[in-house]
């Protein structure tokens, strides 16, 4: 039996509360000042990871995350360590870079293998880019099996079995380590970390790389031409009752 | 709305990327397909290809597909369906598919993959994209041109437009963007694809798929989705689906609705959820959180039933009654069953 050596991939983006706003020069969304939090998926992994030492005590050797971005995502690093994880890794890029999936994975694959992890938990998505392809990518990369949108994990000797949420119900996978599984909503509920756990955090070691210590370069395979806000819809037209909004719907020709 | 603005730019954009690129420019769209017949949204991403101009295939597997292939041949605008007749497919396992999808996008000199943007869709195309070394654009909802294409981000609060620069174009299609293509009319030829049969290290287990004699949440015309208002199961099943049968309706819900257990994950629309375009959607105790719309914003006409008049669900909604929703449901259900 194997002792695990989990990896949790976090991204720091805005805050799921806040609304996004376009910029005005129409290129991307207005960042500055904003809040920016852990994405809910990637507190979902994390959860689950500690959630798996808590279960397997003596099995688990270490629970690393790992984020890639500019120098502020190791805020987002102390709050994984202050939920519970060991230590972090920051993969630091400039302010002005960006990193698609495919670069995230290729670094994630480069952790992975120097760290001897046998389990990676991803989000199942990240709620800036929407883009969902990471935790699957790093899966490809790496040849292992991968288990996405999760909602329960069991792991039992080697063996991993996952519950995962596909359209119109779950499905059951089983596989064995090691294994990339990405988390779905309903997977578990991230603890708040505590005040003395957010302090014991800030001593928990924190290692930065570049891309250059990996060999990776950033490559950017994707030019955002423009972003708008979308469609505004005309709405608000309130009826008094029941059947003034049956006569309204049929005058809208859906009854 | 947004998909009728979307659709008339493309119309335009279409016309001039046809032009110049016809001669290159060869699709492969990915079939799933359930208990022989082809899933609706599949057709929707074949909509989508012949958007983008140039030659069509269609590629298929699992067991019994040869027969499936031939009415796979008769969708609008498939030139040529290529199939692979092995039960290891069946489950839609990402670990063999996604190197038999690269094997035939190699073989053919594919320059597009398309795939409903759907759960088996969201789970392959990412991997075997990393084993082609292209990026994926997810979800898209138009095409601007043979390399760019529009994209909702943080929740659908932005629309993206995004060029990019890889040779092989690995695209899923959100599955309201398109009207799905017709059934019956083409005359594709049939062709066995290349099978690598590459073992998946993950065995399919087993599926709890939940069962209703509704229509089916993602291709319905009319939804009714119940929300926390709602206050329990018991109520959800008295209220929200009696309203639905009376409406000929899917039935959906919210997310607070999921979590609370009043109806089953699957049921559920939203950013993490289902996203939906229906002809009527009525939202009955739901808020209207910016996750819930982002998966039903685009329906074309919105009811909303809530007792807080200043709840967000009346800003976008076409017809808003605010009531107790105890009272006027079942008044509504009524009145639309006389």
């Amino acid at each position: 039996m194997s002792k695990l050596r989990i990896l949790c991939a976090t991204k720091r983006v805005l805050d799921y509360a806040l609304k996004p706003r376009v910029n005005k020069a129409n290129t991307g969304i207005d960042l500055t000042g904003q809040k920016q939090s852990m994405n809910p998926f990637c507190e979902i992994g994390i959860e689950e990871a500690i959630r798996i030492r808590e279960k397997h005590k003596d099995r688990v050797e270490d629970v690393l995350a790992v984020s890639a971005g500019p120098p502020k995502s190791q805020d987002t690093l102390r709050t994984a360590m202050a939920m519970g994880a060991d230590r972090g890794t920051l993969v630091e890029i400039s302010e002005n870079d960006t990193l698609e999936p495919l670069t995230v994975a290729k670094i994630l694959k480069a952790v992975a293998e120097g760290e001897k992890s046998n389990i990676i938990f991803l989000g199942k998505q990240s709620i800036d880019d929407d883009c969902n392809q990471t935790g699957q990518m790093l899966a490809g990369l790496l040849g292992w099996s991968q288990a996405t949108c999760a909602s329960e994990v069991k792991i039992d000797g080697d063996k991993v079995t996952v519950t995962r949420e596909v359209d119109g119900g779950t499905e059951v996978l089983e596989t064995e380590l090691p294994i990339v599984i990405t988390t779905d909503l309903r997977l578990n509920q991230p603890r708040f970390a505590s005040l003395p756990n957010i302090m014991k955090a800030k001593k928990k070691p924190l290692e930065k790389k570049k891309l250059a210590d990996f060999g990776i370069e950033i490559s950017q395979r994707f030019k955002t031409l423009k972003v708008v806000e979308p469609p505004v819809r005309k709405g608000g037209d309130k009826v008094e009752n029941v059947d003034a909004m049956v006569a309204k719907l049929k005058e809208l020709k859906v009854l | 709305m947004f998909k009728r603005t979307c659709l008339a730019g493309l119309r335009q954009s279409q016309r001039l990327s046809t032009l110049r690129h016809s001669n290159a420019l060869s699709t492969l769209a990915i079939i799933e397909h359930q208990n022989g017949t082809v899933q609706p949204a599949t057709l929707t991403a074949i909509t989508a290809a012949t958007k983008l101009g140039g030659s069509i295939h269609a590629l298929l597997a699992g067991s019994g597909t040869k027969e499936l292939a031939d009415k796979v041949a008769k969708i609008a605008g498939v030139e040529k369906v290529l199939f692979v007749d092995n039960a290891a497919y069946d489950r839609g396992l990402p670990e063999s598919w996604a190197p038999m999808l690269v094997e035939n996008v190699r073989k053919g000199g594919y320059t597009h993959v398309l795939c409903a943007h759907s759960a088996f869709g969201k789970n392959m195309l990412p991997r075997a994209a990393a084993l082609l070394d292209v990026m994926q654009v997810s979800d898209i909802v138009g095409i601007e041109g043979e390399d760019t294409f529009t994209r909702p981000i943080y929740a659908g609060n932005a629309i993206a437009t995004i060029q990019t620069s890889d040779k092989i174009k690995l695209v899923t299609v959100r599955g309201t963007a398109y009207d799905p293509a017709e059934t019956e009319g083409g005359s594709g030829t049939v062709e066995a694809a290349s099978d690598p049969e590459a073992a998946s290290s993950t065995t399919w287990k087993s599926e709890a798929l939940s069962k209703s004699e509704r229509p089916e949440l993602s291709g319905a015309a009319r939804i009714v989705s119940g929300g926390r208002g709602v206050k329990d199961k018991e109520n959800f099943d008295k209220l929200i689906i009696p309203l639905a049968d009376a409406l000929g309706a899917a039935v959906g819900a919210s997310r607070a609705a999921v979590d609370s257990g009043y109806a089953d994950n699957s049921l559920q629309v939203g950013q993490t959820g289902k996203v939906v375009a229906p002809e009527l959607y009525i939202a009955v105790g739901i808020s209207g959180a910016i996750q819930h719309l982002a998966g039903m914003k685009d329906s074309k006409v919105i009811g909303a039933i809530n007792k807080d008049g200043d709840a967000p669900i009346f800003q976008i909604a076409d017809v808003g009654l605010v009531a107790d929703l105890f009272n006027a449901v079942p008044e509504l259900t009524k009145k639309v069953q006389a």
